[in-house]
């Protein structure tokens, strides 16, 4: 096990500096310099220049590549060129909202999906297979902001149960924030939750199929037992790798989602950055998701090693 | 707002028994205003966003002259001023017992420090030309400064009216950005980044006070956001409201009002004066005959804006009619291509800045023009994009902005600005123009200048950009209409 996890480590150590390489690139190569958007039409050359020279913008390239990683490294991921505070700072302000409301969407969507997936399975045929796997579908198709902003005319403008969006902050009270997040968190979960439902449908009904299975029935196990003792934790593979990306997807994927119910997550922080050419905060953001990703893949790698001990011996 | 039947049932028992009590109910001191834009920082005087003025402007930061919400200027910080004979130097005498928001005293070493910093050479103030004609700004004493001037300037007291050239302090100039320290009629209180602005009132506040104990500024980017945060209750008031094909709904509801007011904004459609074949006359000419400008006001602006046929504000009492200039003629306009050697038309380029009168006002422009044989090739840039391509690359044949400074006919005058109009009459009547203090006269010189810029069809004078307000019905004192990018909330109140 020691040896399987130094090995996914290294793998996960590349593939960053590899992520950054990428990023900073990406993000130099695009038109648009973040002096000239801030001080507009009217203002002189020599204004955008004196700008220029104040945000660190008139060095060589490399420099400030190299300046930006190992100010990462040691934590700092430099000052933003629009708002002039610190990007850690930013981003921590952002992430109080969209990691909860991520961790929220997911634990919604995997309550949602685990029962569902499971009943549809076992009762393959049935009334409630069909229906589970209807639902679902209509779940994956239905564009998700919409579905938002039918909630919102519904339960804040007609109702008047929630608000229209915004985020009152932690300072409010847990419930009162939960009680923000919860639209959203809803509209995010749906189509995470149709997916994930089917993932484990199909999952559970291979298994199911297989012939251990057949042997723990026959030698006694009601279907019941069968099916927790055994059928589910081999179907948990796939739906675990599901679960991973969705969350790596929630946490800024959600910037639609962040629009309709305006709340100052990660996602609007990008979208703003980018139209502003704020480059350092884009490759910031980017290089933390990035990291989010990897790291969500490592911990999905290692749960795949608890699921299913021939992964840990076959890997090593 | 909407409440559970059960609760409205106790708050109206409540306020019953307060109706009793014999106090007549205070009306509401806290306000929310819904903003589309979230200012990138708090600096009006290192930065072109217009989101700054409109969260600072006059609420915490004051200059030494005022914009009113008619446009006109009015004393500020400054309360009254002599002019030299020569027009060169000019006396401001400073209100005196005005404090900043850390409770230092404001002093003519606040003025000095404030224009110093906007006109030095590492400047980042965006309006810098603003300051150009100042040769030196001296503290007299404590209540008195004198700027000398390099040449007369008629502009001056406009100049020192926008909010690039507020006062600031040499004590809190360091975290200006974050924790903006000014002279006005509120305090800063909090930012919640990509969210909301809180401000409270100034108690110490040299002028009348306002009535909002506190205002939040909030933020909403999202056009249907928006709509639903005004209707769910969630913001008081809506500034800039970014979705007019939905005003009607609020002007049907007996618990909102509308504000239509006009702004500084001059929409054109920009031409690249230097870029064949628009470097002929009769090319902008027969652009300008092309365009039905009501067409693009009803098709991208629901109806709002007026018309205009220069580029100037038709709310300043010296704007000229001359929409009758550039009436909408496409017989005309193919004629007039005809004569330049374009029968059969040409192709150009027509990028589009991200903005909904850009946007969609280009595919009804694309439209027209294609009318009278002349194709056009869309691009829709991004603002930075569309500053780095068009304006400082001039690489563009057509553009459509909106010039949202006041006044700002002065472009016309700089060979170098991306429109590339060069003109050196109209160039030389803009130098005399600034040098001139005569009312009458510059009135005159204004109306010629119109006229020469709508004579040699530099661009094609589309709109003036409504100011579109929502609010609740029972709020009184904002602004409708937009002489600078200011929310200004001194003068706010709910009337129960």
């Amino acid at each position: 096990m020691f040896r399987y996890i130094l090995k996914r480590l290294q793998a996960l150590v590349i593939s960053l500096i590899i992520a950054s390489l990428v990023i900073f690139a990406a993000v130099e190569v695009v038109p648009g310099d973040p002096a000239s958007f801030m001080l507009g039409i009217n203002a002189q050359e020599d204004t955008i220049m004196a700008l220029r020279e104040q945000l660190g913008l008139n060095v060589s390239l490399w420099e400030r590549y190299f300046t930006w990683v190992t100010g990462m490294v040691q934590g700092d991921f430099g000052t933003s060129y629009t708002y002039r505070t610190p990007v850690s700072d930013m981003i921590a302000e952002r992430m109080v909202i969209s990691l909860p409301l991520a961790l929220y969407a997911l634990t919604l969507s995997t309550l949602i999906a685990f029962p569902a997936g499971i009943i549809a399975a076992t009762r393959r045929g049935s009334v409630a297979d069909v229906s589970v796997m209807g639902v679902t579908q209509l779940g994956v198709a239905i564009p998700n902001f919409w579905f938002a902003m039918l909630m919102v005319v519904v339960f804040a403008i007609n109702l008047g149960w929630f608000s229209a969006g915004g985020f009152p902050g932690w300072d409010a009270g847990f419930f009162a924030a939960m009680k923000a997040l919860t639209l959203p968190a809803i509209a995010l979960a749906l189509p995470q939750a149709s997916i994930l439902a089917r993932v484990m449908r199909s999952s559970l009904l291979d298994t199911l199929s297989e012939d251990y299975i057949r042997t723990a029935r026959a030698k006694g196990l009601t279907r019941r037992q069968a099916l927790w003792r055994h059928a589910l934790r081999n179907a948990l593979i796939p739906v675990l790798t599901i679960i991973g990306l969705q969350f790596a997807f929630l946490l800024a994927g959600g910037i639609i989602i962040e629009k309709v119910f305006f709340l100052p997550g990660l996602g609007q922080l990008i979208f703003q950055a980018i139209t502003q050419r704020d480059l350092i905060v884009v490759e910031s953001v980017v290089m933390l998701l990035v990291f989010a990703v990897i790291l969500v893949n490592f911990a999905v790698d290692l749960a795949y090693g608890i699921a299913d001990p021939r992964l840990r011996r076959a890997r090593t | 707002m909407r409440y559970s039947g059960m609760f409205t049932k106790v708050t109206a028992a409540a306020s019953f028994a307060a109706l009793i009590a014999g106090g007549a109910f205070a009306a509401q001191t806290d306000l929310t205003i819904g903003l589309q834009l979230e200012p990138p920082h708090l600096d009006p005087t290192s930065a072109a966003a217009g989101a700054i003025d409109q969260v600072v402007y006059s609420n915490i930061f004051e200059g030494l002259t005022r914009f009113g919400p008619d446009g006109s200027v009015n004393p500020g910080l400054a309360d009254s001023w002599e002019i030299s004979e020569d027009g060169l130097t000019w006396t401001f005498n400073l209100r005196q017992g005005v404090k900043f928001h850390d409770g230092t005293d404001f002093e003519a070493t606040d003025v000095v420090f404030s224009l110093d910093r906007a006109r030095a050479e590492d400047s980042t103030n965006a309006q810098k030309a603003l300051f150009e004609g100042i040769a030196s700004v001296e503290a007299v004493d404590p209540h008195t400064v004198k700027i000398t001037l390099t040449a007369p300037n008629g502009n001056f007291l406009f100049n020192l009216a926008w909010g690039d050239a507020v006062i600031v302090a040499p004590e809190s100039i360091e975290n200006i950005t974050t924790k903006p320290v000014g002279t006005g009629a509120f305090t800063f209180a909090n930012w919640v980044q990509g969210d909301a602005i809180t401000i409270l009132r100034n108690d110490a506040y040299w002028g009348d006070a306002p009535a909002l104990e506190s205002a939040t500024f909030k933020f909403i980017s999202e056009p249907s956001a928006a709509l639903n945060a005004m209707m769910a209750g969630d913001v008081d008031a809506f500034s800039g409201f970014p979705a007019p094909e939905n005003l009607n709904l609020f002007e049907a509801d007996p618990r909102f009002q509308v504000l239509v007011g006009s702004t500084e904004g001059e929409t054109i459609l920009s031409t690249n004066n230097k870029m064949p074949p628009f470097d002929n006359v009769k090319v902008r000419q027969a652009l300008a005959h092309a365009i039905d400008r009501q067409a693009i006001i009803d098709g991208a602006m629901f109806g709002y804006g007026t018309p205009i046929g220069t580029h100037f504000a038709p709310h300043n009492p010296d704007y000229v009619d001359l929409t009758g200039n550039s009436q909408y003629d496409p017989e005309k306009a193919r004629a007039l291509l005809a004569e330049a050697g374009f029968a059969d038309g040409f192709t150009t380029t027509l990028k589009l800045p991200p903005p909904s009168y850009a946007r969609r006002g280009g595919e009804i422009i694309a439209a027209q023009l294609r009318e009278v044989g002349i194709e056009t090739e869309i691009t829709n840039l991004e603002w930075a994009q569309w500053l780095e391509e068009v304006f400082r690359g001039k690489d563009f044949g057509l553009t459509i902005v909106s010039h949202t400074e006041p006044f700002d006919i002065g472009i016309y005058a700089r060979p170098e600005y991306y429109f590339q109009y060069d003109n050196a009459e109209f160039q030389a009547l803009m130098d005399t123009l600034t040098a001139e203090t005569d009312p009458a006269k510059r009135s005159e010189m204004i109306t010629t200048a119109q006229q020469t810029i709508a004579d040699d069809y530099v661009n094609g004078y589309l709109f003036q950009l409504a100011s579109l307000s929502v609010a609740n019905a029972k709020i009184e004192g904002l602004w409708a209409n937009a002489p600078t990018q200011a929310t200004d909330l001194t003068g706010v109140r709910w009337t129960d």
